[in-house]
C-alpha cells in the first residue's frame, strides 16, 4: 500500500494536495483497494459547493456504490472528466487520478499526515 | 450456446403467426423504418430447442437450493399457477362491463381483506408493479399527506444505513432529502442517532423489520413512537415480511403505510424480471391518497400503473394465502425462522455469523477473518457453491458487514437439504485453508466460469450486433 508523504488524508480515505489556494482531491490507494474495480463515477459540476464531511459524488465498483466524502468546504473549480470514460484510472493510479479541484476553501475535515493515515488504515484493517 | 441470432438462416421461418386477414395499411412515411429490423429467422423446432436449452442453463427454485438472502426464493406451489391460468382470469379486459368481471373484483377485494388482516392495514392498492415501485407509491402517500396539511417544512426521510438501497433511492425520487443514520452494534436502529435527527423537518422514516441482517428490532414501538412524536410517518418495507407474516403485524408495530412484495412473500415465481406485485397498504387516514385507475374509476387520484396492476400475481398470492390459511401463514413464517437458525447453527464453527444471536428468516456470514487467513473472498466461496449445484447467497450485502454472505433458506427446504448445504459450507471452509487457488478459479463445472464482471460493468454490450 502506498502513502505518498506530500499529501494529506481524510479519515474517509480521500487525499488532498494543496496547489496554492486550490485543493486537488482524490481517493487513496487504500480506498481503491477496498472498493475493488471501479466501474463508474458520479462527479459534481463545476461551480457546485462542497461541504466538509458531506458527499460530493460517488463511485461504483463491482461490489457496491460508495459516497465520495469531501474533505473540504468550498467550490468545485474543476472536475477530472477523463474519469467519466476511464474510471479504472482510480485503481491503476490513485494518486495521479485526481477527481476534483476545490477553491474558496472555508472549512476542512480533520486531515492526517501520511504516517498517521497509514496507522489509521492499519487500525481499520485490524 | 449460440445466440438465437447466430442460429438464424435467411428465409427460414415458421407458421406461428396466422396470415393477415385484414386490409394492409400504409403508414405515414416518418413512421416507417429505413431498413427491416434484424430479427432471427428460425424454424419452430429450432426455436423450441433454443428456449429449452436456455431453460436448462438456468438455476431456479425447481432445480435446487437457492438461499439468496433478502429474496425469499421459496417454492411456488403449482396450484397458484393453475388458478392464475383459469380462463375466467385470463380472457378478460379491465374495461369489460363490471357485471362480467365480478369474479375478478372478488379476487381483488378478498386479497385486499386478507392482506390487510395480515399486515394490520386498513386500505390497499395493487397497482404498483413490484417492490421498489411499491416503495415509491408508499412514500408518495406520505408526501401527499404532508402536502394536504400544507406542512411544507417536512423535507427529510430517515433511512438506517442497513436499509436496502432502494429505500434512499425511493425517498430521493419522491423529492425528499435522505438522512442516513448509523446502526447500533447489534445491527438495529441506534435510538440516540434517531433522536438526534428527528425534528420538524422529518417527513418520515423508512424501515425494514426484521432488518437486513435478519434481526427483529426490539425497540420498534419506541422507534415509531419517536417518529410520530416528531410529526413524521413510518413506512414499512415489507421485504422481510416472510419472517413475521401472521405472527406480528406492521400496523401494530406503529407503521402507517407499507409495501409487500407479493411475488416474494406470497409465493409467485420471481427473480426472472417479473411480473411482480408491490401491494401498498395504509392506515385509514392515508386511504384518500391511495392510487386509483383513472379509466376504471374516473377519479383524479394518483395513478402509478394502468388499471388494477399485475392482476394475475394477485390471483396467485390469494391462492397461496387460501391454501395455507390462518394456521399455515404463521407456520410458514415460523419454519422460515427455524430453518435459518438451524442452518446458521450448523455452519457455526466454520464461517462466522456477523451477529451471534438468534436470527429471523435470514442471517449474514462475515468472511473477513476467513479472507485474511486464506485469501479466499466471499466471491470465491459464492462461486465455489455453484459447483455443488447451489445458488450462491447474496454477496457483499448489507454493506455494514464486510465480505458478507447473506443466507435465506426459506421455509420450503427440508432438514436433509439444510444438512447437505451446511456440509458444503464446511467443506469449502476446509478447502479454503488447503487449496485457496482452486477456489479463486471456481466454478470448475459450470456452463460459465468467471465472467469478466469489471469489463461487463464498464463496457456493457446490451444488444446483439451484427459484426
Amino acid at each position: 500500500m502506498n502513502y505518498p508523504t506530500n499529501l494529506q488524508y481524510s479519515k474517509s480515505h480521500e487525499w488532498v494536495m494543496m496547489d496554492g489556494d486550490v485543493a486537488v482531491v482524490g481517493i487513496s490507494d487504500f480506498a481503491q483497494d477496498a472498493l475493488g474495480d471501479v466501474v463508474f463515477i458520479n462527479l459534481p459540476e463545476v461551480g457546485d459547493d462542497t461541504t466538509a464531511g458531506e458527499p460530493f459524488g460517488d463511485v461504483e465498483s463491482v461490489k457496491a456504490v460508495s459516497d465520495l466524502i469531501s474533505p473540504l468546504s468550498g467550490t468545485v473549480r474543476e472536475i477530472n472528466e477523463e474519469l467519466l470514460d476511464t474510471p479504472e484510472l482510480l485503481n491503476s493510479n490513485p494518486y495521479g487520478a485526481w477527481i476534483i479541484k476545490i477553491e474558496n476553501i472555508s472549512d476542512s475535515e480533520e486531515m492526517l499526515s501520511a504516517s498517521d493515515y497509514e496507522a489509521f488504515c492499519q487500525s481499520e484493517e485490524a | 450456446m449460440k445466440l438465437i441470432f447466430e442460429k438464424s438462416v435467411p428465409g427460414r421461418g415458421m407458421t406461428l403467426l396466422p396470415k393477415c386477414d385484414v386490409p394492409e395499411v400504409k403508414l405515414p412515411g416518418e413512421l416507417v423504418r429505413d431498413a427491416a429490423p434484424a430479427l432471427p429467422e428460425i424454424s419452430e423446432t429450432d426455436l423450441s430447442r433454443h428456449y429449452t436449452e436456455l431453460c436448462q442453463h438456468v438455476h431456479g427454485v425447481n432445480c435446487g437450493f437457492y438461499p439468496l438472502g433478502s429474496c425469499t426464493m421459496k417454492y411456488n406451489p403449482r396450484i397458484d399457477e393453475e388458478m392464475a391460468a383459469l380462463p375466467g382470469f385470463t380472457n378478460i379486459h379491465p374495461l369489460a362491463p363490471a357485471h362480467t368481471t365480478t369474479g375478478c373484483q372478488e379476487v381483488l377485494d378478498t386479497a385486499r381483506a386478507y392482506l390487510c388482516e395480515v399486515t394490520g392495514m386498513d386500505g390497499m392498492t395493487f397497482q404498483p408493479a413490484a417492490g421498489a415501485h411499491g416503495e415509491f407509491t408508499g412514500v408518495l402517500l406520505i408526501k401527499q399527506y404532508h402536502d394536504a396539511r400544507d406542512d411544507k417544512k417536512r423535507t427529510k426521510i430517515i433511512v438506517p444505513d442497513s436499509a436496502h438501497g432502494t429505500n434512499p433511492a425511493t425517498a430521493a425520487m419522491c423529492g425528499f432529502e435522505v438522512v442516513n443514520i448509523p446502526s447500533a452494534p447489534n445491527g438495529c436502529v441506534d435510538l440516540d442517532a434517531l433522536r438526534a435527527v428527528l425534528g420538524e423537518d422529518t417527513a418520515g422514516l423508512m424501515l425494514t423489520n426484521p432488518n437486513t441482517v435478519g434481526i427483529f428490532d426490539e425497540n420498534i414501538l419506541e422507534i415509531t413512537r419517536l417518529v410520530h412524536e416528531a410529526g413524521g410517518l413510518c413506512y414499512y418495507d415489507g421485504a422481510n415480511l416472510n419472517a413475521v407474516m401472521g405472527v406480528v403485524r406492521p400496523g401494530d408495530m406503529g407503521f402507517d403505510c407499507i409495501h409487500m412484495n407479493l411475488h416474494k412473500t406470497f409465493a409467485t415465481p420471481h427473480g426472472g424480471g417479473g411480473p411482480g406485485a408491490g401491494a401498498v397498504g395504509c392506515k385509514e387516514f392515508l386511504k384518500p391518497y391511495l392510487p386509483q385507475s383513472a379509466l376504471m374509476t374516473g377519479s383524479d387520484r394518483l395513478q402509478v400503473r394502468s388499471f388494477a396492476g399485475n392482476f394475475l400475481v394477485v390471483v396467485k398470492a390469494l391462492t397461496y394465502i387460501m391454501t395455507l390459511g390462518r394456521q399455515g401463514i404463521p407456520e410458514a413464517a415460523q419454519n422460515a425462522v427455524l430453518n435459518a437458525n438451524y442452518l446458521m447453527a450448523k455452519i457455526k464453527g466454520t464461517f462466522t455469523p456477523a451477529f451471534d444471536r438468534i436470527c429471523m428468516h435470514e442471517f449474514v456470514l462475515d468472511l473477513s477473518e476467513f479472507k485474511k487467513e486464506t485469501g479466499v473472498s466471499a466471491l470465491d466461496v459464492a462461486k465455489s457453491l455453484i459447483d455443488y449445484g447451489m445458488h450462491p447467497p447474496t454477496m457483499y450485502f448489507p454493506l455494514i458487514v464486510h465480505e458478507a454472505l447473506m443466507l435465506e433458506p426459506t421455509e420450503t427446504e427440508s432438514r436433509e437439504t439444510l444438512d447437505w448445504a451446511a456440509e458444503v459450507f464446511r467443506k469449502l471452509y476446509a478447502l479454503g485453508h488447503t487449496d485457496p487457488e482452486f477456489m479463486h478459479n471456481a466454478p470448475h463445472n459450470a456452463q460459465i466460469g468467471r465472467p469478466d464482471e469489471v469489463k461487463a460493468a464498464r463496457h456493457p454490450i446490451l444488444r446483439w450486433q451484427k459484426v
